[in-house]
């Protein structure tokens, strides 16, 4: 993965990385977009961090290349305020989703970092159609006031470089 | 199917209306295949995605399958991608560089202009079967040509060349390029590609609305505007953040402020409506002082000026193609079906410009073209619900009326909308879609005022 961007802006602990944690936290995470609680969901982000669709398989940067989403932090925050807009008429109906993530392994880690794989399934209903989405995650998890918070979240969709309509509810 | 005959499809089009089906019904859809698509110079590409012999890229030609290529001696070749044995697809890659073609079902080998080149078994055949023959060769598109770089194929034989079909819209391209310090731009970072339940026509409709983002992008103005900019960016959250801001300008100025131009063949372009110094005069930006400096030494001073005080924001080149030269953006339509399109975007880099300028583009591309934008998207939610609207019969006829009354003259043949808001752009399509659908010459009717 090509987290080549700083590391973590403070550290705590030096606690070994357990990746049954990782587990929980990415478990969690799902829930909470499942459950279109956004507010939330930015919460588990660094104020750093980024989140990262890349519209190419192997796709090593988000700067010379286009991507299906790529926000730094202040991008991030204004897509989800803009999700809880009243007119947001690509959401009107709202769409439901329900997500499996899985086969999750611990890539790479150190005190101030875990690199943390896993997979992903996610069924999106919306106006009378059931959109299915699959793919590998990356999250860059780091210890931030005590709490695990993602860094970076890197999602590869298998079929990242499809014809798609619009993707609003993010992955 | 039954042919429409041309006096009933001249009905579905008056002067402010055109009617619903023209959004719906499939024979219709089949005739502008056929009278459109298979007509005029429909965008294909650009030379730098086949700058070296045996670079090759697939693309659609309405529903049809085509292989761009350079051949051995350099010219660019248009080629159905069909085996001319027993019609396989030939080509399966989406872009790549080779030597020949050849089929995977009996190996009939093609020279990179289509020629059959070698055929095993040849003994095989009928006495009289000619390898040299044209029925033995891939077929090539009757007409190629392309305009600084810009190629475009027509499927009728003869015809206007691609220069007077452009008409005025060859300055809208020179834009595209001359903004390069070195004179020359590429294809690169990648592309997009959306779809939507919707009429391929909507697209374009869209492209030069200034009436609608006020309200469509609402979500994404008010998101943007209550974001606080002391939030770490990058710079590609910034410039999202400052362009969805720009579409909350208000009413007045979208009418007063922007302007809409019109030329035959249903050209048209969009005025540039920033005024955010960094996003498109950009001179609060070092990155854009570098770039002027360096177009500067290439060009002079008084050239420098005047190619950046060209200040379009869409050109639309009917029926297939928009671009933006600010951001250096395009986007292709392929018709799908009646209901479905699908839309490919590309970024251009200038070549001799500041690297970093190049992720400004990219930024710009993910913010207006992207499939997960926080604008693009309820773009598509609107060609979808139109899609599903118009396929109601409610109501028969949909309105295109907006500044009818007062578009006006403009220079190089063209008319403009007096209003910024008019839908000059769209009634102007509709003239060259009257044209091409019935075989007449546009009578300008529709873009005339009412007496």
């Amino acid at each position: 993965m090509s987290a080549s961007a700083a590391s973590s802006t403070t550290v705590d602990g030096g606690a070994p990385w357990r990746r049954a944690d990782c587990e929980d936290f990415l478990v969690h995470e799902a829930r909470l977009l499942d459950e279109a609680q956004f507010d939330a969901w930015l919460a588990l982000f660094t104020p750093d961090a980024q989140y990262w669709v890349p519209s190419e398989p192997n796709q090593q940067t988000p700067h010379h290349t286009v991507s299906l989403i790529y926000d730094d932090r202040r991008l991030l925050e204004t897509r989800v305020r803009r999700l809880a807009s009243p007119r947001i008429y690509s959401q009107e109906p709202r769409s439901r989703t329900s997500r499996i993530v899985a086969n999750v392994t611990l890539e790479e880690s150190s005190p101030d970092y875990a690199i943390v794989r896993s997979k992903f399934m996610m069924i999106e209903f919306r106006r009378n159609e059931q959109r299915l989405f699959g793919g590998t995650c990356f999250h860059r998890l780091v210890r931030y006031d005590g709490a695990l918070c993602i860094r970076l979240k890197r999602v590869d969709l298998v079929n990242c470089d499809a014809p798609l309509d619009g993707l609003v509810v993010p992955f | 199917m039954e042919q429409q005959p041309a006096h009933s499809i001249a009905q579905l089009v008056q002067p402010a209306r055109v009617h619903r089906s023209l959004y719906t019904d499939p024979q219709i859809f089949e005739l502008e295949l056929k009278h459109i698509f298979g007509t005029a110079w429909i965008y294909v590409g650009h030379e730098s995605q086949v700058r070296n012999v045996g670079d090759y890229f697939c693309t659609m030609l309405g529903r049809k399958a085509v292989i761009v290529v350079r051949d051995a001696s350099g010219k660019l070749q248009v080629i159905h991608n069909q085996c001319a044995h027993r019609g396989a697809m030939v080509v399966a890659s989406d872009k790549g560089h080779t030597d020949e073609f050849q089929c995977c079902y009996h190996g009939w080998t093609y020279h990179l202009d289509g020629r059959l080149k070698a055929i095993p078994l040849l003994h095989g055949y009928p006495a009289d079967f000619n390898p040299k023959s044209g029925k033995t060769a891939m077929t090539q598109v009757a007409r190629v040509m392309s305009y600084r770089g810009f190629i475009f194929v027509s499927e009728a034989a003869d015809g206007p060349s691609l220069e007077e079909a452009l008409n005025h819209m060859t300055t809208s391209i020179d834009d595209m390029v001359d903004r390069a310090p070195d004179g020359d731009i590429e294809v690169a970072g990648g592309t997009f590609r959306h779809v939507y339940n919707g009429n391929w026509k909507l697209y374009l409709e869209n492209l030069c609305d200034a009436a609608h983002p006020w309200f469509t992008h609402r979500s994404s103005i008010d998101a943007a505007q209550q974001q606080k900019d002391d939030v770490l960016s990058d710079g590609s959250g910034e410039i999202a953040i400052r362009q969805m801001r720009q579409n909350g300008a208000p009413y007045s100025f979208w009418e007063s402020q922007v302007g809409i131009w019109t030329y035959p063949n249903g050209h048209s372009y969009l005025g540039d409506y920033h005024d955010d110094s960094k996003l498109v005069a950009a001179m609060n930006d070092p990155v854009f002082r570098d770039y002027i400096g360096m177009l500067e030494a290439k060009k002079g001073k008084a050239e420098a000026r005047r190619i950046l005080e060209v200040s379009r924001w869409n050109s639309n080149v009917y029926p297939n193609l928009s671009f933006m030269s600010q951001f250096q953006q395009l986007r292709v339509i392929h018709p799908i079906a009646v209901n479905r399109t699908e839309v490919h975007t590309y970024c251009f880099k200038l070549r001799g410009a500041p690297e970093r300028m190049f992720q400004n583009t990219i930024s710009f591309a993910n913010i207006v073209n992207g499939t997960g934008s926080l604008v693009l998207t309820d773009d598509l939610e609107i060609y979808n619900r139109i899609g599903i609207g118009l396929s109601s019969e409610g109501a028969d006829w949909i309105e295109i009326g907006r500044g009818y009354q007062s578009d006006g003259p403009a220079d190089h043949g063209g008319r403009q909308g007096k209003n910024s808001t008019s839908e000059i752009y769209i009634r102007n399509m509709f003239d060259a879609w009257l044209s091409y659908m019935t075989g007449t010459p546009a009578s300008a009717a529709l873009r005339q005022g009412a007496a």
